[in-house]
């Protein structure tokens, strides 16, 4: 076996412009599932009967199907239909999608943890409802839910690799050109396995961190 | 005639079967400090929280100086004239209710700056100035976790003031206290009655009623069964079921 990681660094450039792509992808993403996850959750403890059963269909859809499948679907199946959606666009808002509805089961639950004497404190001192849930309730069930919603930002990056498959240039993608030139397909998955790591251990110093700022509160 | 500053009339509250209050009629001054006794259940919890609205009268009218608190407005009208109504009554609740996730003086400060409109320097002048009289001005920037019972009830007591309340509601501040917390929130709650603001005081503590309002109401099974002077209302009561709570309380 003779393994040559002189091979990579000519690629330095592609690998590190497919990162960017990739943690792009990921905060995107992210954000997207985290802000349609507390939509979601707030709908299904708030909304009116006719909204919820309205809601549970597509939330059945993305937890019973695969995301590759959803990507494909959306991206090629659409577009066979006459609606051609940008791939990024495609990739990004679906895989937010798909998380906001893990996200959404955590934050349903850690609202509905959120002490009912929470609530009324803050309509006893004169906030309305909506002020009380922005101000007093969602941040309280928002740190609760910190490190659950973390785990699922850490499985979205890994997931984000699956955009590759309707021709978004992230890492993987970027690495599978560079073997198709090189041949060398060890060294190169090695590598990207290596930064992959990388962007996983600073999201979870990163989660860390804000998660040690919220101990003071408990 | 002086217009009350809290006045019940006929106020009912009915949970699914259970009729809470049956028909309360009461009127407090301005200024004047008001206890409310009676056995648990027999609705003084409810009476107070209908004051506020935090529970919905079923029928009756709540007037706060002047004004119907549950008028009869639908909607997004009702919310607006119902959360500016509570801005003028502030509640103490038994199990506090502090915000976690804010710093004490947060805690004090979010009511005045989002609802009064008061800028930052101007809610935490305000802030500190509570802090100091409820003695915690070194507690400003602790988080609520930190406070033992007696303070984080002393935080709450603060936090409503900061709102410069017309009328301080007391939901059994010092039932959810270690005994020996209780003096430290009793002594904060005599110094506000020596400032004659109004207060409702639903209490457990015969011995504080006694010493810090001026009148007080036994109430039992949703109705008022007697009211007084707390002096007057202790020592010689009329109605017999005034007679055997008081025997139970005042023993103790």
């Amino acid at each position: 076996m003779n393994l040559d990681f002189s091979v990579v660094p000519p690629f330095a450039g592609a690998l590190a412009i497919g990162a960017l792509w990739t943690i792009l992808i990921t905060a995107l993403a992210g954000a997207i599932s985290l802000i349609v996850g507390i939509g979601l959750a707030l709908a299904r403890i708030y909304a009116p009967g006719w909204i919820r059963a309205l809601l549970a269909v597509p939330v059945f859809i993305i937890l019973g199907t695969p995301l590759l499948l959803q990507l494909f679907l959306v991206y090629y199946g659409l577009s066979q239909l006459g609606l051609r959606l940008p791939a990024f666009f495609t990739g990004v808002v679906g895989l937010g999608l798909h998380y906001a509805v893990y996200n959404a089961d955590i934050l349903r639950a850690a609202i509905l943890s959120v002490e009912q004497g929470q609530y009324e404190a803050g309509r006893a001192l004169g906030f309305g409802r909506g002020a009380t849930l922005r101000h007093f309730v969602l941040p309280q069930a928002l740190y609760r839910a910190l490190p659950q919603i973390g785990n699922n930002i850490l499985v979205l990056l890994k997931d984000s690799v699956l955009v590759s498959a309707i021709g978004i240039m992230e890492l993987v993608l970027s690495a599978q050109l560079a073997i198709s030139r090189t041949f060398r397909p060890f060294e190169f998955y090695i590598s990207v396995a290596a930064i992959f790591y990388l962007i996983n251990l600073a999201l979870e110093w990163a989660l860390a961190r804000i998660t040690r700022r919220t101990e003071a509160m408990r | 005639m002086m217009t009350p500053m809290v006045e019940l009339k006929g106020l009912r509250k009915v949970f699914g079967r259970l009729e809470v209050l049956r028909g309360i009629d009461m009127s407090v001054d301005k200024g004047q400090i008001l206890s409310l006794i009676g056995p648990s259940g027999s609705g003084k919890s409810t009476l107070l929280r209908s004051v506020n609205l935090l529970e919905t009268p079923t029928g009756g009218e709540v007037w706060l100086d002047g004004t119907r608190v549950n008028a009869d407005l639908k909607g997004l009208a009702y919310e607006r004239h119902v959360n500016g109504l509570r801005r003028e009554m502030q509640m103490v609740f038994q199990q506090f209710n502090l915000f976690p996730h804010l710093t004490v003086m947060q805690n004090l400060t979010i009511g005045p700056m989002k609802l009064l409109g008061l800028s930052k320097a101007e809610a935490e002048a305000r802030g500190e100035e509570l802090l100091c009289k409820v003695g915690l001005a070194e507690k400003a920037l602790a988080y609520p976790a930190r406070l033992s019972g007696g303070q984080k009830q002393r935080v709450a007591i603060a936090r409503a003031l900061a709102m410069r309340p017309k009328v301080m509601l007391f939901d059994e501040v010092t039932s959810a206290l270690d005994p020996e917390l209780v003096d430290e929130v009793n002594a904060v709650m005599k110094d506000l009655a020596a400032e004659h603001i109004t207060m409702l005081i639903v209490t457990h503590e015969m011995r504080f009623a006694a010493e810090v309002t001026d009148w007080a109401v036994f109430m039992d099974e949703g109705m008022v069964v007697e009211e007084g002077p707390p002096d007057r209302l202790f020592s010689d009561p009329e109605h017999p079921r005034t007679r055997s709570f008081l025997r139970k309380h005042l023993g103790a």
